[in-house]
């Protein structure tokens, strides 16, 4: 890094040996992210163990055994302690192990791990970003529950396992395990870690880089995978209240490193490594997923001929292409468009000329119709007319035949008379 | 974030993801706010300690840039402010220098430590910069120079295969220099300003701040500090950065008050009242450099290293270096390309 630079002795006191402090209160004013993946079967103690973690209940219902496929469950939490303010995201497997056919198993685990790289991603590439205050949703650590049978892995555990060590750091854990004696529980952990081995499976390796840590790492390397025992309860120990498990043949401390390795696990985890894990999954993990992506979406550090890239050409490239992209889109959108417009004014067409028959058809009918009724009129006006004339015949008769009628009678009255 | 509220147990709504195949990203869901009670010590504040630690290991960059005509003590106020010969003059074998025709812009690099931090600290020298008789446009090679080391960063950002750690050659701060005139700024004083504040972090500093009694001082200043707002010229710290109250307050009253500092700087030490000072002697008595009472050096030191130094960079990466990225990414070739041509101007002594 300091290739060609000349060190140089200060002469006095400067103050910029305060700069740690300073990025600190900077990073201590915006908080922290860590992010947990929690990968077990049902029943494998995955909840109880984080509270037991972090000395609290999160609200965790029990899930049953029959679901129909692999689900992730996230949740965030905020913790305080004395200045650090940590927003904890647990993501929980839910349905794991439990199908008869698990060939699929650990498909929507990748996929979930994937589309946190993702989403950091977009935000990366965007034009007007904002990475600072990105709350960052990658997963940190996958902690990876086995199950005390005391034999070896099961083959879903390989299998999972192996698809996610280039994506996660993986500290493997052993669940329950107060169910294994001592004597049966290290043959145990070297089956596990000799399986893991032999199947070229990446487990996160604590860092042995730095002198104050790297004697305690050491140390803690060999004695993976923890086993841990996790509880919710408390029993009274003496006089003080500690997390147990009681059985009638006796008590399980938690906390009693002669017990279990849970002290180990939160040593690890939390006081010493927390920093690496993250350090690791953004410049390890998260930069081999964008390294894929990027490739994957057509970019290349270096062109054909092996002529460098320019960030500007890339762009160029890329835009031109979604230009052109747009245009056909545009162009197909607009004929579909013409083509709809024909059709529709074709069937209006048609449905006018539709029209236009019926209303010609009708007149037709009307004058028809007309036409037969002056008929009938003209043959009722001929009736009438006769039939008026034959009136006018009647009355005459009838006048004629009443002027004699009347002398007859005068004559019969002056009879009378 | 704050600590939210205590939410009751029924309010703590069963957050479901169902997996979404690889073309949609998944949106990250908003974090609920469940203020978990601790019963007991964790452990999540060492993350503190373990965060300084790889600090430490990795050490820092700073690249500092100091502007003004020659002869106003740029290269000794750099070499005062990092106790050792930092500066370009110091370092070169030709110390009768003539001044160049043109702005030149000089960058050297030294490693200091202190206290187990080591710090890689880039001076950039501008020799030239409004010593020719037409000065126009002279501050436009630094905008370049600024403006290259941004480009410098992104490019490496972009890359596919990226350095785990990218080299900063971005500038952090830039100390602008005043004539000691005391009457008003320069029409060149405000021109370089106008333009470069919207791009770097400046720092205005009034040089040879010893030809000035306390009263002229004190008016020098708030005439100064009038003629920057009417002239709209943000310097460092900028307003519209103030984090939260706290860095209003403590800014306000650095903004309002204090800047710009008056300083004098020597690398000659003194003996006064049995201590040896940095100072500069004269006939009429020995000005300590390091005596606020005599000048504001003190002042500047503590607020660039001290107090400041991260934030500087922070603003210069999350807001200068942000803007330019934008820009660039936005412009369809608005920016000239930079050829090979550019990289001839800048004589280096890294």
């Amino acid at each position: 890094q300091n290739h060609g630079y000349r060190t140089l002795s200060l002469c006095g006191p400067v103050g910029f040996d305060s700069l740690p402090d300073q990025l600190v209160k900077k990073s201590v004013k915006q908080g922290f992210c860590f992010n947990i993946l929690c990968i077990g079967e049902t029943g494998s103690g995955k909840s109880t163990l984080i509270n037991s973690l972090f000395n609290t209940n999160f609200d965790d219902p029990v899930s049953t055994h029959f679901l129909p496929s692999v689900r992730l469950r996230a949740q965030t939490y905020e913790l305080q302690e004395s200045s650090v303010l940590l927003k904890l995201t647990i993501v929980n497997t839910v349905g794991f192990g439990d199908q008869i056919n698990k060939e699929d198993s650990y498909k929507p685990i990748v996929d979930y791990i994937d589309a946190q790289f993702e989403a950091y991603l977009q935000e990366e590439l965007k034009i007007k970003r904002s990475l600072f205050s990105y709350h960052d949703t990658r997963i940190h650590v996958c902690l990876y529950f086995i199950s005390p049978t005391g034999h070896s892995l099961k083959t879903l555990d390989l299998l999972t396992m192996k698809s996610l060590d280039c994506k996660v750091n993986i500290i493997p854990i052993i669940g329950k395990a107060d169910s294994i004696s001592k004597t049966e529980l290290q043959k145990f952990k070297n089956k596990i870690m000799s399986e893991l081995g032999s199947n070229g499976v990446q487990i996160y390796q604590f860092p042995t880089d730095d002198e104050t840590v790297s004697k305690i790492n050491t140390v803690m390397n060999g004695r993976l995978p923890f086993a841990v025992v996790g509880s919710t309860e408390e029993v009274k120990i003496g006089n003080k209240m500690v997390r147990a498990r009681q059985y009638p043949w006796g008590i399980v401390q938690v906390e009693n490193e002669n017990h279990c390795d849970f002290v180990k696990l939160r040593e690890m985890l939390i006081c010493t490594n927390m920093e690496d894990l993250r350090e690791q999954t953004h410049a390890r993990h998260y930069e081999l997923y964008r390294r894929c992506r990027l490739e994957e979406m057509g970019f290349r550090d270096i062109g054909p001929e092996n002529k460098p890239v320019s960030l500007q050409e890339a762009y160029e490239a890329k835009r031109h292409e979604f230009y052109l992209e747009l245009q056909r889109k545009e162009e197909e959108m607009r004929q579909q468009f013409v083509q709809r417009v024909k059709e529709k004014e074709a069937m209006l067409k048609e449905a006018e000329q539709q029209v236009q028959t019926k209303f010609e058809h009708r007149v037709l009918m009307h004058q028809e119709v007309k036409l037969k009724l002056e008929k009938k009129k003209k043959v009722l006006e001929d009736e009438i007319a006769v039939f008026i004339e034959k009136k006018a015949n009647a009355e005459l008769l009838q006048s004629q035949a009443s002027v004699s009628t009347p002398v007859v009678s005068l004559k019969r009255d002056k009879d009378r008379k | 974030p704050h600590a939210g509220p205590v939410e009751s147990k029924n309010e703590a709504a069963m957050s479901e993801l169902v997996p979404e195949p690889r073309q949609k990203p998944v949106v990250p869901m908003k974090p609920m706010g469940i203020n978990a009670n601790l019963l007991g010590y964790i452990g999540i504040d060492t993350i503190i300690e373990q965060m300084r630690k790889k600090t430490m290991k990795t050490g820092f960059d700073f690249n500092i840039m100091v502007v003004g005509q020659s002869g106003l003590g740029k290269s000794t106020l750099v070499n005062t402010l990092f106790k050792s010969q930092v500066s370009r003059k110091s370092s070169s074998w030709n110390r009768e220098e003539k001044i160049p025709k043109t702005v030149e812009i000089k960058a050297i690099g030294h490693v200091i430590e202190e206290g187990g931090v080591k710090m890689k600290l880039t001076v950039i020298d501008t020799p030239g910069f409004g010593d020719q008789i037409n000065n126009e446009n002279c501050w436009e090679p630094i905008e370049k120079y600024i403006n290259e080391q941004y480009e410098k960063f992104l490019k490496e950002e972009v890359n596919i295969a990226r350095k785990k750690r990218i080299p900063d050659t971005r500038v952090h701060c830039c100390l602008y220099f005043i004539s000691p005139t005391g009457h008003s700024l320069r029409p060149l004083d405000l021109e370089f300003m106008k333009h470069l504040s919207k791009v770097v972090n400046i720092i205005p500093v009034i040089a040879k701040a010893d030809t000035m009694t306390l009263e002229e001082k004190t008016e020098f200043k708030q005439r100064v500090r009038k003629e920057l707002e009417v002239n709209g010229i943000e310097f460092y710290p900028q307003k519209e950065f103030d984090e939260d109250l706290e860095d209003k307050t403590e800014n306000d009253k650095i903004r309002q008050e204090s800047m710009p500092f008056a300083v004098v700087g020597s690398d000659k030490e003194y003996q006064v009242n049995g201590k040896r000072v940095l100072g500069r002697k004269t006939p009429w008595g020995i000005i300590e450099v390091e005596n606020l009472t005599h000048c504001e050096f003190a002042l500047l030191r503590d607020f660039v290293i001290r107090t400041h130094l991260q934030d500087l960079k922070e603003v210069t990466h999350n807001i200068h270096y942000e803007t330019y990225r934008a820009k660039r990414l936005n412009d369809n070739g608005g920016l000239p390309p930079m050829t090979a041509e550019t990289e001839e101007n800048h004589e280096s002594n890294l």
